[in-house]
């Protein structure tokens, strides 16, 4: 049997897209919890990010007011978290869950007038290339903007933590908000802009799934996403470019599913859905064992409120 | 000027007045959504509040909604007030469920008074065998157990997928996705003629009378309660923590199977795909919304019950989708905890006297 070289190149690439939406949010929620928020939401941000995108684009025509449009509106909805949890002071975990649920609600709401209307096509980079370099063609060219942009970013967003001063001043919140108060810093709005962040990477998270990955607006079409994403959180021990590493997993877990049925490998499909989320669990597992290495990567103030009494 | 003063201590009249403020605000603000929608907001809201529960009918499906919210919440509130964060209770649920259904499918066509017991039990297994897996994980791994508990909620409902397409399915059922009818002796009783109100609202009772009892009057309850307010208290007072933990998720999943188990032995009697509208997830409203007080569970479960009905009741008449029904259940959240800041805070009016 000969292997067209060429068809490994697509899987990979097929496996890369599916990694796309996971690291695009899980990379949002990473500052957001680097600052010290833990905002269980970015189902709901993902969602409303997916049918803003999607409306925008069937409304105006116009792919770019679509995925900034997308992406203004997972701001808009972090908005609601940031001011409950930063300025009413709310249990982050309860706010979180709210806003997945009215997330999904109002997606749905909106999405009524969009079920069924097909997609338009996302211009792609380098199409022209695809064929030159075996194997790596179809893997490095033939994509849109948004997916170079997600590989590129854990990348970025390991150095704005580790070499810029608002990235020092990021973990310093997340660490100790009281020394970083002491210190002259307004830790209610550093934290307030490391969760718009957050929002806007859900929201291009789900603008991706709409408007490129499956180009169409289906009801719940994040489909438990948005958890795997918090979950890869976790996974990469607040390191983007571990969140990479997670992300190819879980998207190569969504591919092989696809190909597995297509062999005829005979696994009840079931099964092959559930994969990801029994990888996830029994990752969990197997880092969270070590409760000291946890605690020493983990952001001190994670999930904690914090008020200045003035 | 306003002027934001903090509370000495909090204050218990506001504690339990911040539930009705909530869903006044949601009220307000879903009248506003519908406005905007250009629906007229107060015949949307009539619709959607007070036409489902107009007549005895729909009395009986308010409380047929409300049984499971209200028996899941109620075993919820032991994990929420001792400080753990089980948020899979849709999957406890629907576990609970497949097992009682397998149960129920072993005595197909038999009849006798042991197999309702028995069916029943196994459900409250079933889902606590389910809640015990993020509940070891936490205590002997150090898992998160919001992330590990929510997983498992999908993995639940592609066993149940697995099971009503394929080993379980109705051999005479057209390759419908669901199992056979269980017998009349493996389902609850119907409580009136007509209505699809059944005996599972006496399980539901019964839990919030136990749970009551177990809070205010045990030594557990008041162990709980000191976990919730501060672990390092209880761990000086030589609470055995872990053993805790996994007592409340198996409380939890017990309830949450027993609402599964309800929802399959009541009015369908068979297992088929769809057998939770997310109860497990809406019942983690019902329980913040009651204060995580037995009684005022049963009000919360009743209320958001009727964001159920509303939303089928709108669905038919204006033709608003039925997930308005989540938005109104996510902003009853939003509201209940911002309103909770009156808690803790005192706003002051403060003349503008020179």
């Amino acid at each position: 049997m000969i292997i067209d070289i060429n068809f490994i190149g697509l899987i990979i690439a097929s496996i890369m897209a599916s990694a796309v939406p996971l690291i695009l949010a899980s990379c949002g929620e990473l500052i957001t919890e680097r600052s010290g928020v833990l905002n269980l939401g970015v189902e709901g941000m993902m969602i409303i990010g997916a049918i803003s995108g999607f409306a925008l684009m069937t409304v105006t025509g116009s792919l770019i007011i679509a995925v900034f449009g997308a992406m203004l509106a997972g701001v808009l909805i972090s908005t609601i978290f940031a001011f409950l949890t930063q300025t009413l002071i709310t249990n982050h975990v309860a706010t979180g869950l709210a806003l997945t649920i009215f997330g999904i609600g109002i997606s749905a709401m909106i999405g009524k007038n969009f079920v069924g209307i097909p997609g338009k096509e996302f211009p792609v980079l380098f199409e022209g290339l695809k064929d030159t370099i075996p194997l790596f063609g179809p893997i490095l060219f033939g994509h849109s903007i948004v997916f170079y942009f997600a590989f590129a970013l854990p990348f970025i967003t390991s150095y704005f933590l580790k070499k810029t001063k608002i990235g020092l001043i990021v973990r310093a919140v997340g660490d100790s908000p009281e020394s970083a108060s002491n210190q002259g810093i307004n830790v209610r709005l550093v934290r307030y802009a490391c969760i718009l962040y957050g929002g806007a990477m859900s929201g291009l998270a789900g603008a991706y799934l709409s408007m490129i990955y499956t180009p169409q607006w289906i009801e719940n079409m994040t489909g438990g996403r948005g958890w795997i994403a918090l979950a890869l959180v976790v996974f990469s021990t607040w390191n983007p470019i571990k969140i990479l590493i997670g992300a190819m997993i879980f998207g190569g877990l969504t591919i092989i599913q696809f190909h597995m049925q297509a062999i005829g490998v005979r696994i009840p499909v079931q099964f092959l859905t559930a994969l990801p989320y029994i990888v996830t669990i029994i990752v969990l597992v197997v880092i969270s064992r070590d409760s000291r290495k946890i605690r020493l990567s983990t952001p001190s103030s994670l999930g904690k409120s914090f008020h200045k009494d003035n | 000027m306003i002027k934001i003063v903090k509370r000495d201590q909090p204050s218990r009249a506001i504690f339990f007045f911040t539930p009705v403020l909530a869903i006044f605000l949601t009220l307000v603000a879903g009248g506003l959504i519908f406005f905007i929608l250009g629906f007229k907001p107060f015949e949307a809201l009539k619709f959607f509040f007070i036409v489902p529960i107009a007549d005895k009918y729909g009395f009986s499906e308010l409380l047929l909604k409300a049984t499971p919210l209200c028996l899941i919440a109620i075993g919820l509130s032991f994990c929420f007030k001792s400080n753990n964060w089980n948020i899979g209770a849709e999957g406890q649920l629907t576990f609970g469920a497949i097992v009682s259904g397998g149960v129920a499918l072993l005595f197909y066509e038999q009849e006798g008074f042991y197999i309702l017991p028995i069916v029943i039990l196994a459900g409250a297994i079933g889902g606590m065998l389910y809640a015990s897996i993020p509940a070891i994980l936490k205590t002997y791994f150090n898992t998160n157990e919001i992330l590990v508990s929510l997983m498992l909620v999908y993995v639940s409902k592609l066993i149940l997928d697995y099971l009503v397409v394929g080993p379980w399915s109705n051999p005479e059922g057209f390759n419908f996705p669901e199992t056979r009818q269980f017998s009349d002796s493996a389902k609850l009783p119907l409580l009136f003629e007509g209505l699809r109100i059944h005996a599972g609202i006496f399980l539901a009772l019964a839990a919030v009378v136990i749970s009551w009892f177990v809070f205010y009057k045990t030594y557990l309850g008041f162990q709980m309660k000191v976990s919730g307010f501060s672990l390092k208290t209880a761990k000086y007072a030589g609470y055995k923590g872990k053993k805790m933990i996994i007592l409340v998720f198996l409380i939890s999943g017990a309830c949450a199977g027993l609402a599964g188990v309800g929802e399959i032995t009541g009015p369908i009697g068979q297992l088929h795909r769809e057998i939770s509208p997310d109860y497990g997830f809406t019942a983690i409203i019902v329980a913040f919304l009651g204060r995580l007080h037995p009684v005022g569970i049963i009000f919360a479960s009743l209320v958001v019950a009727i964001t159920y009905l509303g939303a089928e009741t709108a669905q038919i008449f204006m033709q608003i989708p039925k997930y308005t029904g989540q938005v109104f259940q996510g902003m009853i959240l939003f509201f209940l905890l911002a309103s909770d800041y009156l808690l803790f805070f005192k706003i002051k009016f403060i003349g503008s006297k020179k």
